[in-house]
This record gives C-alpha cells, sequence and structure tokens, in this order.
C-alpha cells in the first residue's frame, strides 16, 4: 500500500508574526513546523504501513526551507519526501492542489491520501477536497477515526454539537485528519539519525507549468490582530464582583 | 447585478441565528435563500423578514440528507440555473465541508471563515495564522463563494416580499461517500461555533462533575460550554468541546473563561471574541493582559454567585 502524506511547512503557532510590507510576513529566520493537523494524518499512514506494509511518501509544496521541516517529517515514519519548491510565500489552494496532483501523478499515485483538516497559517480548509476532486477520489474531512475494511474506509467525523456523522467511502481516498485520529509519535534518536539519509527529491514548482502570480485569491493586505490590553479588573467581595460584571454586560457591553 | 445566493441551514423547522447573520451581511443585493431537500414554506416568513426575494427550495431525484456530495452537486446546479454570482454560508462544520466540495465542482476560489465580506469590490477579511493576523483577500471568481464565522454580522431584520422558487437539480452522479450513520450527542447541545455565549472551563474545573456547574449558568443565558485543551487531555471533557488552536475557533458576543490560565494555542480559538472575561484566582495569570474584564477569584465561588445574579 502506497500512502500519500500533504505536509504544509507553516510557522510554530506559538510564535508571534511580523509583517513585511503590505501582504507579507517576515519569514526568512522563521522556523517552519509540520502543520499539526498533518502530523495526524502522518501518524495513522505510518502506522497503517507499520501493520500492512507499503511506503509513506511525505508531500510538500513549499519554500526550498522545508527541506528541514521535512527531515523531522521522515524521522516520524516516512519513507521518503517530494518537495515542490516556490518561493511565493501565499500560494492559492487551487494552485496547490494542483501541484499536490501533478506531483503524485507523476511519482505513482497512492492507495491513499492524508492531509490534515486545515492549515493553521491560512486556515483555507480546501485544498484537499480539490485534489480529491481533481483525482475524482472521495474525501471526508475532520476526521477522528478511521478504520480499513475490505477495500473500504469508514471515517467517523464530528459535525458540530457533539453530533457525529459515519461515512463510507471505497479506496483510494483522501482523508483529512484532525485530533483524535492518533497520538503523533515523537521521533527518537535513531529515527532523526535513520531520517538523515531517507531522499528528499525536489523539483521547481514550475516544471508543472504553474505560476504563483496567476492565482485567483490575492492577499492584498496582512494586519496584526492588536492584542486586548488594560482590563478593567473587577474588585470588591464576590457579590460585589459579579453584580459589577452582569452589569457591565448589560449595559456597557449590550452582550446579556 | 445576478442575485447572491446564501445557504440556509435549519434545525428542528428553524433558521439558525448564523444563517441570518449572513443574510445580513449580504445587504443590499437581491437574495436567493437556498434551502436544501426541507421543507420550505415553513421558513418562507423568517427568510422573507430579513431579506430573502426568493426562497430557492432545492430537491434531487434521491436522497439528498445521506450525501454530502449529491448536496454539493445540487447547490451547484442551481448556483448555475440561477447564475448566482456571489453564495455565502455559515463557516459551521456542515458549512465548511458543502462550501469545499461546492468549489471544487464549480471550480471556483473559495474563502472559509470569512469576519467580513465586500460583495461588490470581491474582497474579504479573514484570519490568517490562528488569529494572529487579518488578512485582507481580492478574488477573482465568476462565483464568489464565501463563509462567514458565526457571529460575525449582527442579524438585522430588513422585510422584502419573497416567494419559493421550487428547483429540481439534475444530479446523475451517485457520489462517492455514503453517511451510514449519525449519532447526536446526549441532548440538544448547543453547538459551540454558532453560540453567541460561550463559558469555558480549563484546567481548575478539576473533574467532569464540576462542568454541573458551568452547563447551570450556560443555560440561564443560553451560552454553550467549553474547555480548554489541559481540561479535554485530563478527560474532565470531550474534545467536541476543546476551544483552541486543535480544537474549536468560536467568536462570540461573549467569551467566559474560568480557570484559564490564557495559552497563545488557547487565544486561537476564541481571539475574535467580542467582549472576554477571565475568571482566575492568579492575579499574574497571563489571560488577565489579553481580557477585557477580569475577576480574581475562586471558580468554585465566583460561578455559582454569577449564576445566581443572572
Ligand atoms: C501544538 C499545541 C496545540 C495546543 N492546542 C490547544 C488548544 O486547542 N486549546 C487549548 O486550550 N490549549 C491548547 N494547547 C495547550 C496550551 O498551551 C495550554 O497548555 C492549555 O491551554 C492550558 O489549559 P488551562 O489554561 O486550562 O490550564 P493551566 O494552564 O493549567 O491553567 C489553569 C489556570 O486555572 C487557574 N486556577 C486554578 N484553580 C482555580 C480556581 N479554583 N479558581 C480560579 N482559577 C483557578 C490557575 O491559576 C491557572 O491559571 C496546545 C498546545 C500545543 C503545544
Ligand atoms: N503547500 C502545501 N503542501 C502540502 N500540503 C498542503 C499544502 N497546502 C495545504 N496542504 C494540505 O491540505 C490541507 C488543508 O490545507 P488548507 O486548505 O490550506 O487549509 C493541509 O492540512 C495539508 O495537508
Amino acid at each position: 500500500m502506497k500512502i500519500c502524506v500533504c505536509v504544509k511547512p507553516v510557522p510554530d503557532t506559538a510564535v508571534s508574526i511580523k509583517l513585511s510590507g503590505v501582504a507579507g510576513f517576515e519569514d526568512s529566520e522563521m522556523k517552519l513546523v509540520p502543520n499539526p493537523y498533518d502530523e495526524y494524518g502522518l501518524e495513522e499512514a505510518v502506522s497503517l504501513v507499520e501493520k500492512q506494509g507499503g511506503e509513506v511518501v511525505a508531500v510538500t509544496v513549499g519554500k526550498a526551507s522545508a527541506e528541514a521541516t521535512l527531515r523531522g517529517v521522515l524521522a516520524m515514519g516516512a519513507a521518503r519526501a517530494i518537495l515542490v519548491k516556490t518561493d511565493a510565500q501565499f500560494l492559492d489552494s487551487e494552485l496547490t492542489a494542483k501541484a499536490l496532483k501533478a506531483v503524485m501523478e507523476q511519482d505513482g499515485l497512492p492507495d491513499m491520501i492524508f492531509t490534515g483538516k486545515g492549515s493553521v497559517d491560512t486556515e483555507s480548509f480546501q485544498t484537499q477536497y480539490r485534489l480529491a476532486k481533481s483525482l475524482g477520489l472521495p474525501i471526508v474531512n475532520e476526521v477522528s477515526k478511521l478504520t480499513l475494511d475490505n477495500g473500504k474506509a469508514v471515517a467517523e467525523r464530528e459535525t458540530g454539537g457533539g453530533e457525529k456523522q459515519v461515512i463510507e467511502m471505497g479506496l483510494p481516498c483522501v482523508i483529512g485528519a484532525t485530533k483524535g485520529l492518533n497520538e503523533p509519535r515523537y521521533p527518537k534518536f535513531p529515527d532523526i539519525m535513520k531520517a538523515k539519509k531517507k531522499e528528499i527529491r525536489q523539483m521547481d514548482l514550475s516544471i508543472f507549468g504553474i505560476d504563483p502570480s496567476k492565482g485567483r485569491v490575492r492577499v492584498e493586505k496582512l494586519e496584526i490582530v492588536p492584542e486586548r490590553s488594560g482590563a478593567k479588573m473587577l474588585s470588591g467581595s464576590v457579590d460585589e464582583q459579579v453584580t459589577e460584571l452582569v452589569r457591565v454586560l448589560k449595559e456597557d457591553e449590550k452582550v446579556l | 447585478m445576478a442575485g447572491t445566493g446564501i445557504l440556509i441551514e435549519i434545525e428542528n423547522n428553524m433558521v439558525k441565528e448564523a444563517s441570518l447573520g449572513v443574510m445580513t451581511a449580504a445587504k443590499g443585493q437581491e437574495k436567493y435563500a437556498l434551502v436544501l431537500g426541507q421543507e420550505a414554506s415553513s421558513v418562507k416568513e423568517k427568510l422573507g423578514e430579513y431579506g430573502a426575494a426568493h426562497i430557492l427550495h432545492i430537491t434531487a431525484p434521491g436522497n439528498l440528507s445521506a450525501n454530502p456530495d449529491l448536496q454539493a452537486l445540487a447547490v451547484a446546479d442551481a448556483v448555475k440555473e440561477y447564475q448566482l454570482d456571489t453564495l455565502l454560508g455559515t463557516a459551521s462544520a456542515m458549512g465548511k465541508d458543502m462550501f469545499a466540495r461546492i468549489a471544487a465542482i464549480l471550480e471556483e476560489p473559495l474563502v472559509s471563515d470569512c469576519v467580513a465580506v465586500n460583495i461588490k469590490d470581491r474582497t474579504v477579511k479573514k484570519s490568517h495564522f490562528s488569529g494572529k493576523t487579518f488578512a485582507t483577500l481580492k478574488i477573482n471568481c465568476s462565483c464568489l463563494l464565501c463563509t462567514l464565522r458565526p457571529n460575525s454580522t449582527e442579524p438585522e431584520p430588513s422585510p422584502t416580499a419573497c416567494d419559493i422558487i421550487e428547483f429540481e437539480a439534475r444530479v446523475a452522479d451517485p457520489g462517492l461517500i455514503k453517511i451510514v450513520e449519525t449519532r447526536k450527542a446526549g441532548g440538544a447541545r448547543l453547538d459551540l461555533t454558532e453560540a453567541p455565549i460561550v463559558i469555558t472551563g480549563g484546567r481548575a474545573i478539576k473533574s467532569a462533575e464540576n462542568y454541573k456547574m458551568l452547563e447551570a449558568c450556560a443555560q440561564k443565558i443560553g451560552a454553550a460550554v467549553g474547555a480548554s485543551r489541559a481540561a479535554v487531555d485530563a478527560g474532565y471533557a470531550p474534545h467536541s468541546m476543546q476551544v483552541g488552536q486543535t480544537g474549536k475557533t468560536v467568536s462570540p458576543k461573549l467569551y467566559i473563561a474560568c480557570g484559564v490560565s490564557g495559552a497563545v494555542q488557547h487565544f486561537a480559538g476564541m481571539k475574535t471574541s467580542k467582549v472576554i472575561v477571565a475568571i482566575n484566582e492568579d492575579k499574574d495569570a497571563p489571560i488577565f493582559s489579553k481580557c477585557d474584564y477580569g475577576i480574581i477569584g475562586d471558580i468554585f465561588k465566583i460561578i455559582p454567585a454569577l449564576t445566581e445574579k443572572l
């Protein structure tokens, strides 16, 4: 079984973002980590292959610096990785999906594809659907439980208010992973050493005839969301504090 | 100018509050309220009150409800048939999934979870980097597809004469996935992401049992109850209640954090709330430097007293 895992390199969510120009951010020194949801997909793929045999291939569209991120992905158990390089800081989901499709076709189509439920940088929530559609494959997103049975995949997803759907589909399929699916492993020293020797095949986005500037979604402006400051602290006895809280919420803020 | 479609979400024969917010965000447009499968007459009055010129009642030969693929094909067919140049919906779990499928079928750009949309300029505003920045995006498209974050636009009535158009979609495709089971959560729980008020209990809540204290408070003000990751990891609450980077993104009018320290990953999921209140016994808790109102105190004393006053 060959499984492709789409991994997007993203800034660590604990790091603060510094703007550069009107629509960009400072990324020259920024360490990129695998999108956290993609790690659930990766873990699922690796443990499936450990059980059934096969190969896990990580696929990334990103800057050349993503190579370092991919070493970590290889340490987590992918057999090899493919990096489609672009200098663009923002590549829209249509073009990203097109590139992912092209590279998978070139490498040999997999029996399964894992992605994250969404990326934590652009929060687009759609690349996996476009990829699935273009390959004619079924897709279920936000999957927190997965079982494979007789060439069928059964996925569980949450739909809000704690409601769950159980969805059936044939293989190959695309699964958008989320928390709950598994606990991604923490690579041990020997895994990190082994990862250094694994292959990261690199190529340029342009070989697929994709031009980042032709994207139909363009970032016009990026602005920092101001942090709140100067909270009003409510003082006095418990009774005084809650009385004042209810008053401000009703009268000043009008949210009750 | 062609029409603007709004994909309406209905629960228990009622239009969801969030859908009314989306209707309001499409002010000034000729609005088509898209109603899938369901009985359309029961929601006609409400949708007319919020400015729908037409209700597009979409049906199809197969059973639409069991198949998100078919639903998406049916909506895409309606968009083409009525030449809608904009399609808006709610960034709920269902809405996000449906719009991604529709966008892939129509081969049009999509922006998910917007906080504002300018239909005429084809620009939208949305969070990038887990709530740390807002991006203004310019979309080059024939049909503008976007889902709006619940509570981002306050619903405002603008009554219009409203008719019902019956539309039978042509969906020959059997769809590639099939819902084989839907499991309801115990009781009719308010969806966290759509609730106007959210009360969250952090690690300080100490047990699953103690969430009842928050639920009692929530019930009085129509709030949903959330949890921090520390509380979820400790087994006090299910993952479906987690707010934050690896949980749900909420944006209510009022967010009350009880015994939550205020980690960045928690803020990633609630930062765009309108008013944030923090209750914490530690005067140096980071959350106090990032909220609007703070109470230094024991949640086991403050919450019952607050519930009493509401
Ligand atoms: C990749 C990654 C993803 C993450 N995703 C998320 C996420 O989605 N959501 C999330 O929440 N976290 C997430 N986290 C974890 C986050 O960093 C914090 O560890 C977590 O939010 C802490 O939860 P907490 O505030 O409940 O617990 P703590 O940090 O332990 O805080 C408990 C607070 O309660 C106060 N307290 C204790 N007793 C009382 C009392 N009786 N009355 C009043 N106050 C009291 C304490 O003073 C303290 O401030 C993530 C972390 C990582 C690394
Ligand atoms: N540049 C990329 N390289 C590899 N995978 C990606 C890329 N962008 C998105 N993906 C995959 O698609 C999922 C959804 O991304 P998004 O549509 O950006 O929210 C991610 O979790 C990844 O698995």
